[in-house]
């Protein structure tokens, strides 16, 4: 689980001060999938990195698991819209990184066959001893994504993970990660600029103001099955569309008026 | 065949021109050697060019060596710390300036006597700029997100420098070292010029240019030919080896 209470940040460079989150709170219960949108540079990477432990908050607390995050900690999996993949390593052997960093007991055979089962899941085993470069954007954000859980992690955190594909890949990709979700259990974060990916993965939205950042809004999904894409064209949904796209522009109007 | 044949005969045509160009002049031996009067003299030196040519080698790979490390701890240093690459780099680029030829003449006399030291000291002076500034400017330029993946989950910052920033500036390391190949060998050759009663192919050049004997000089600059492309080619070598997933990648 994760917890914002009452969160401060701000950046410091040499001319002024920057302030980018005010009085952030938020909840993410175990094994929950919230989604955070907001207008953009309102410090919603800043939220991934404060989860993540690089950063440390100005003010207030955040916590994993009731615990305060001083430090990075090895229960965290990360995947950006870069998917970073390491071009000297092939597929497998990138999706096994994590496992060199994070102390386990496996041995080489049971790291290996952990990195086939995600690739399996996601579609890529063909793919195990290609190069990053052979693959297709889509394919190396899964690729990714696989890296990001290989080592069993309690929470994930996706910073705008699938922003750079195209509607259909994304769509597709969509579908990967509510199957990862059903085979995994982790508490999952993901920011996103799209509204249909938020309601279609998360169970909770949460709309962030425009910075400095603090909390406008949040609404839970409240849906029944996530196996297709049909329930995004619901009347449920679309109602949650609406009233999130209302949500957005507000946020984006009370920051141009402060600017 | 054909990768073979045309670079060869390119060569046939050029040596059967020199030695044309020599033979309708009647140049005499003192005046410019013929490609004729290099099998000779090879022959009759071919022991001084065996283990001259073993010295100019070694003491170029030491330089080189030298650099390699040196090179990398400096480019280390200022890639992760803005502070030291403020500092160093003005400096850097100050001593980069001085054009090495005339160090040469300062540390043959600083270090008189001392070839092998001297050479190997200018052989490296010459040559671990371009791989300091290759090594820093691949790591700052490093995106945060892949230092980010490893940090996020503890890992320490050498394991970071080991399994991501090393390896991904190695196109760039091997790209500066070639050049440093060549400027390391540059240096040897003027130390081992310079040197009195030195050793080297330098030294063997300098012996042919007091005695006028010009099929010598000539013999040593295909001699050093040789051993340059050998330089380079180790270094394609290790290139091939170590950072091939990069050559295949701007293919
Ligand atoms: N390391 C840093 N130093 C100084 N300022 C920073 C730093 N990182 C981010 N900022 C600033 O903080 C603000 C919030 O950044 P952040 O990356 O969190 O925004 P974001 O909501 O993720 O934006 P986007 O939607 O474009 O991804 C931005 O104005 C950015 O310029
Ligand atoms: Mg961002």
């Amino acid at each position: 689980m994760i917890e914002f209470d009452g969160v401060y940040h701000k950046f410091s460079t040499k001319t002024s001060e920057l302030q980018v989150l005010k009085n952030l709170s938020f909840y993410v219960p175990k094994s929950g999938f919230s989604a955070i949108i907001g207008p953009s540079g309102c410090g919603k990477s800043t939220v991934t990195k404060l989860v993540a432990g690089l950063i440390k908050p100005y003010n207030g607390r955040v916590l994993l698991n009731g615990e305060m995050v001083q430090t990075p900690r090895s229960n965290i999996g990360m995947a950006f819209q870069n998917p970073v993949l390491l071009e000297w390593r092939n597929i497998l052997q990138n999706v096994m990184l994590p496992l060199e960093i994070v102390k386990n007991n496996l041995t080489d055979l049971q790291k290996k066959e952990r990195a086939r089962e995600l690739l399996n899941l996601v579609g890529l085993i063909e793919y195990e001893n290609n190069r990053p470069s052979e693959l297709s954007g889509g394919m190396r954000q899964r690729a990714s994504l696989c890296r990001s859980l290989i080592h069993q992690p309690e929470v994930l955190i996706l910073d705008e993970p699938f922003g750079a594909l195209d509607a259909f890949t994304r769509e597709d990709l969509w579908l990967t990660m509510s199957r990862l979700r059903e085979t995994g259990s982790f508490t999952c974060l993901i920011i996103t600029h799209d509204i249909r990916e938020a309601i279609f993965l998360a169970d909770e939205v949460i709309v962030l103001s425009g910075r400095p950042a603090t909390n406008q809004f949040s609404i839970k999904t409240e849906k029944e099955n996530n196996d297709n894409l049909d329930q995004l064209y619901t009347p449920h949904s679309t109602k949650l569309l609406n009233i999130l796209r209302e949500q957005i522009k507000l946020a984006r109007k009370n920051e141009m008026v402060e600017r | 065949m054909r990768r073979f044949l045309v670079p060869l005969i390119a060569m046939l045509i050029f040596v059967m021109l020199w030695e044309w160009l020599v033979w309708f002049n009647e140049w005499p031996n003192y005046k410019m050697a013929s490609p004729s009067d290099l099998g000779p003299a090879f022959w009759k030196y071919r022991i001084l060019f065996f283990s001259f040519g073993w010295d100019t080698l070694w003491r170029t790979v030491v330089g080189l060596l030298l650099s390699i490390f040196f090179g990398v701890f400096l480019g280390m240093i200022m890639g992760f710390s803005k502070i030291i690459q403020e500092g160093l780099y003005p400096l850097l680029i100050g001593f980069n300036a001085i054009p090495k030829a005339t160090i040469v003449p300062i540390l043959a006399l600083i270090f008189v006597g001392q070839h092998d030291f001297n050479t190997v000291l200018i052989a490296f002076l010459i040559s671990f700029f371009p791989i300091a500034v290759s090594v820093s400017i691949g790591l700052s330029t490093l995106e945060p997100e892949y230092r980010d993946i490893l940090r996020a989950l503890g890992a320490s910052k050498f394991t970071i420098f080991w399994k991501i920033a090393l390896p991904k500036t190695l196109p760039e390391f091997f790209g500066a070292l070639k050049v440093a190949v060549t400027l390391a060998f540059i240096g040897t050759n003027l130390m081992e010029i310079v040197s009195p009663h030195g050793r080297g192919l330098g030294a063997l050049f300098d012996s042919g240019k007091t005695n006028s004997d010009y099929p010598l000089m000539f013999a040593v600059l295909i001699a050093l030919a040789i051993l340059g492309i050998l330089l380079y080619y180790m270094v394609v070598f290790l290139e091939r080896t170590f950072a091939g997933w990069a050559d295949q990648l701007s293919r």
